[in-house]
């Protein structure tokens, strides 16, 4: 099918059914659902006009509370409300740790180092916490859109690292929700402006998000957006400007720091109403109820709070500098930069940003809204509702990929801001005779011990052939998808027998916990296990024969000759024929057994068709 | 899969050489990459989407070899029968050695100067510079080459490698740098 319409461009096609399909923003401080509609992307509101949903749920013993709501009982019922969960998204319990004083949950000490908190409805792991925001969304968006979705595309921080990545396409499977894929939300702000404006050129996206922060560097040329160099700081956000804000107004009120966690999140609240306060206005005047039930005034002056946020807003412009260089560029090459994320309203962050960049600052769309807009428009075009549509999105890995050698040091198999999907290969061999298995420690970051690294995974490769030591070679090869995700395989070379490839998630859910999760959830105990699985496969199935029998139609008669074509028609129709029947297995297998038959076909036909791309270009033309 | 026995310039739709016209790779690489970007198979059966990812990944190592001038020049080696060993070979050119301690002082007394990170800025344009040079003299020994001029290509490219770990030390500076800020 996707051949198909990629081998022929111009031609019209079959009308087809406009795909459901909607953009997540699953943010810190605030989520945001957008889809496109009669052509243009917008977000979509809830039942009373609201856009934004804040990233806040609540547990009670009546079902989770997602949104406002939540949110306004964070002061009064602080434990079994989670807030800024995404701050803890694929982070071990020990890093969770050391965030400290800003987040008052109880924690369940516990072997696998994902963090689970203590709720009146039990524990629960950010997964499951961001899979209830999620849901909430999907929701929104099958209603107002009214009919289920084809699938979401979720955005991530570009700085994410695959743990965290990883994480958040748990949350996804938990929400029961089909991810098109993941998009770094630099390069969906990009999406969303270039797409309006369509100017090509070099583009610098700043976005201060509420607990992260992202810079990209990216290339716009004929629809094609390719991201030079990604940089950031996934732990530091526009949150961060409201705590040195709350943390003048304790010093200021005389509190001590052993307040409760009330206090701490009325605080930050009145600090995040100043910020927003003096964006507009020169001063504003603060108030707090101190626990002797006197009220403390104080006046603020935009300078003062200036003053106070200067050194972390040039912390953001060092990984901005470091950006520019992995992309051999200099500042006076970009063209623009983007705003993107609700602090980058603050006056400073625009003047340091644009100072930096010697450049005009572009804000046109809300910044709140504008990563939203640009994974609803990537939707749409995964989903198949724009088979002509020029545009590709070509990112990258934001940190560097190793594996741990002797003395504890790390060997880079994949350098920061190499274009994704990437493959890279690395031989091994074993050190004593008649050795089978091997361990691989997985790790990513920048620096040259595994110790100042962040584990990835370790991975136990199993059923190498015995030999003597040194004699096998191990090829172990390392891929990270579009998503960023990365994925392990091994085979000896001299034997050709792949090794299996068991991967322990240093900060992740396992498949089993998952598993478990999912049946816990009611939702899906209503449902029959084996009759979603047979539909799922049916549906794998039809889809299978929908892209063969449009291949054959398109070029079938000039790729294969009769004897290849008859056999695989035979194969098809043998297909057709078992999909008929409520067998899931046998469906399974004939699947399988079709694309075996063909697999010749198709990459004839890719390369026929990266033939045809390369035909009759000359260079002239490309002017 | 992509056609392997195709070479990078090949799939490309490029001249084998050394001198190549970045913007005419950036748009092949660009129109390569519309046909077979995973992208584009989103809503395809599983297996074309393999093929696809292997595909994209094929062409984007062949890109990344051939907009880099010492990734090109490795490149072109190989496919003239010589393959480096870059952790072994090195060269013995002794004036050039030399050379290249007096950088590297330079480089260790940057981290004290009252502005590191121009003293910095001020090694790497040099850096770039050799190796502009050197991209130079490599193209000519790969105009027609004899197994002579393939030898002192080889010998380039050494002193190459050189530079390059340079300017990869000269950059983890500058991040050590940023970190202490």
């Amino acid at each position: 099918m996707a051949l198909l319409q990629l081998s022929e461009p111009g031609q019209s096609k079959a009308p087809h059914q406009h795909r459901l399909a909607a953009g997540i923003d699953l943010g810190t401080t605030n989520s945001l659902v957008a889809s496109v509609r009669s052509g243009r992307a917008e977000t979509l509101p809830d039942g009373q006009g609201r856009h934004l949903l804040p990233s806040v749920v609540r547990y009670t013993r009546e079902g989770p509370i997602v949104g406002y709501a939540a949110r306004s009982a964070a002061v009064s019922d602080p434990l079994n409300t989670i807030v800024s969960v995404k701050r803890m998204l694929g982070h071990s319990i020990d890093e969770v740790k050391s965030l400290g004083s800003i987040l008052p949950y109880r924690f369940t000490q516990q072997e696998t180092a994902v963090p689970r908190m203590q709720t009146v409805v039990g524990e629960r792991s950010p997964v499951e916490v961001s899979a209830e925001i999620l849901k909430v969304l999907s929701k929104r968006a099958e209603e107002t859109l009214g009919g289920p979705l084809e699938g979401v595309v979720i955005t991530v921080p570009a700085y994410f690292d695959d743990a965290q990545r990883q994480a958040t396409k748990d949350a996804a499977r938990l929400a029961q929700i089909k991810v098109l894929r993941l998009l770094n939300e630099p390069t969906a702000a990009a999406v969303a402006y270039g797409l309006d404006s369509g100017s090509d050129g070099i583009h610098a996206i700043y976005d201060l998000g509420g607990g992260t922060f992202d810079i990209s560097i990216l290339r716009l040329n004929r629809g094609v957006f390719e991201v030079l160099s990604t940089g950031g700081d996934s732990t530091l956000g526009g949150d961060d400007l409201d705590r040195v804000l709350a943390q003048w107004i304790m010093q200021q009120a005389g509190l001590s720091d052993d307040i409760d966690h009330a206090m701490q999140r009325r605080l930050m609240r009145d600090a995040c109403a100043a910020k927003e306060a003096l964006t507009e206005a020169d001063t504003t005047s603060l108030e707090v109820e101190l626990e002797t039930g006197e009220l403390w005034h104080g006046e603020l002056s935009r300078q003062q709070f200036n003053q106070m946020i200067e050194p972390l807003v040039r912390k953001t412009l060092v990984p901005c500098r470091r950006a520019l260089r992995d992309a051999g560029l200099t500042a006076a090459e970009i063209e623009d930069v983007v705003l993107v994320g609700g602090s980058t309203r603050v006056p400073l962050v625009r003047e340091l940003v644009s100072g930096f960049f010697k450049s005009h600052a572009m804000g046109e769309i809300d910044p709140d809204r504008v990563v939203a807009i640009g994974a609803a428009l990537q939707a749409d075009i995964l989903a198949g509702n724009k088979p002509d549509d020029e545009m590709l999105l070509l990112d990258v890995n934001p940190l560097s990929l190793g594996i741990e050698t002797m003395g504890g040091l790390v060997e880079k198999i994949i350098p920061r801001n190499t274009t994704i999907p990437v493959a890279r290969a690395q031989e091994f061999t074993t050190f004593k005779d008649g050795q089978t298995a091997m361990a691989v420690h997985v790790l990513q970051g920048e620096r040259e011990l595994v110790s100042d690294c962040r584990s990835l995974a370790r991975f136990e490769l199993r059923g190498i052939p015995p030999m003597v030591a040194g004699a096998a070679r191990i090829r172990v090869t390392f891929a990270v998808d579009a998503d960023g995700l990365l994925s392990v395989e091994a085979k000896e070379e001299s034997t050709g027998i792949n090794a299996s490839v068991e991967i322990k998630p240093s900060y992740g859910l396992t498949d089993e916990e998952i598993g478990t999760m999912l049946r816990d959830s009611m939702e899906y105990a209503q449902e029959d296990l084996a009759v979603r699985r047979l539909r799922e496969q049916q549906v794998e199935a039809q889809r299978v024969i929908e892209a063969l029998s449009a291949a054959l139609a398109d070029d079938g008669d000039q790729l294969l000759d009769l004897q290849e074509r008859a056999g695989i028609d035979a194969a098809l129709a043998r297909l057709v024929e078992i999909t008929r029947l409520d067998d899931e297995k046998a469906i399974k297998s004939e699947v399988k057994a079709l694309e075996k038959h063909c697999e010749f076909y198709v990459e004839r036909r890719m390369n026929s068709n990266v033939r045809k791309a390369m035909s009759g270009h000359s260079v002239d033309e490309f002017e | 899969m992509l056609d392997f026995s195709k070479n990078y310039f090949e799939l490309f739709g490029l001249p084998v050489g050394y001198i190549v016209d970045k913007t005419q790779l950036a748009e092949r690489y660009r129109e390569l990459q519309r046909v077979v970007h995973p992208d584009r198979f989103a809503n395809a059966p599983e297996q074309e989407r393999r093929i696809s990812m292997q595909g994209t990944v094929r062409i984007n190592e062949a890109y990344n070899t051939l907009k880099d001038p010492i990734e090109r020049a490795r490149y072109m080696l190989s496919l003239n029968g010589i393959e480096m060993d870059a952790q072994q070979e090195t060269t013995r050119d002794s004036a050039f050695l030399m050379e290249q301690l007096e950088l590297r002082e330079e480089l260790e007394a940057a981290r004290d100067k009252p502005d590191p990170y121009a003293a910095i800025a001020d090694l790497m344009t040099d850096i770039n510079k050799r190796i502009s040079s050197m991209v130079g003299q490599m193209a000519v020994q790969f105009e027609t080459p004899t197994p002579e001029q393939l030898e002192s290509a080889r010998e380039i490219l050494r002193k190459m490698q050189f530079l390059q770990k340079f300017r990869y030390d000269a950059e983890s500076l500058e991040a050590e740098l940023d970190e202490a800020l």
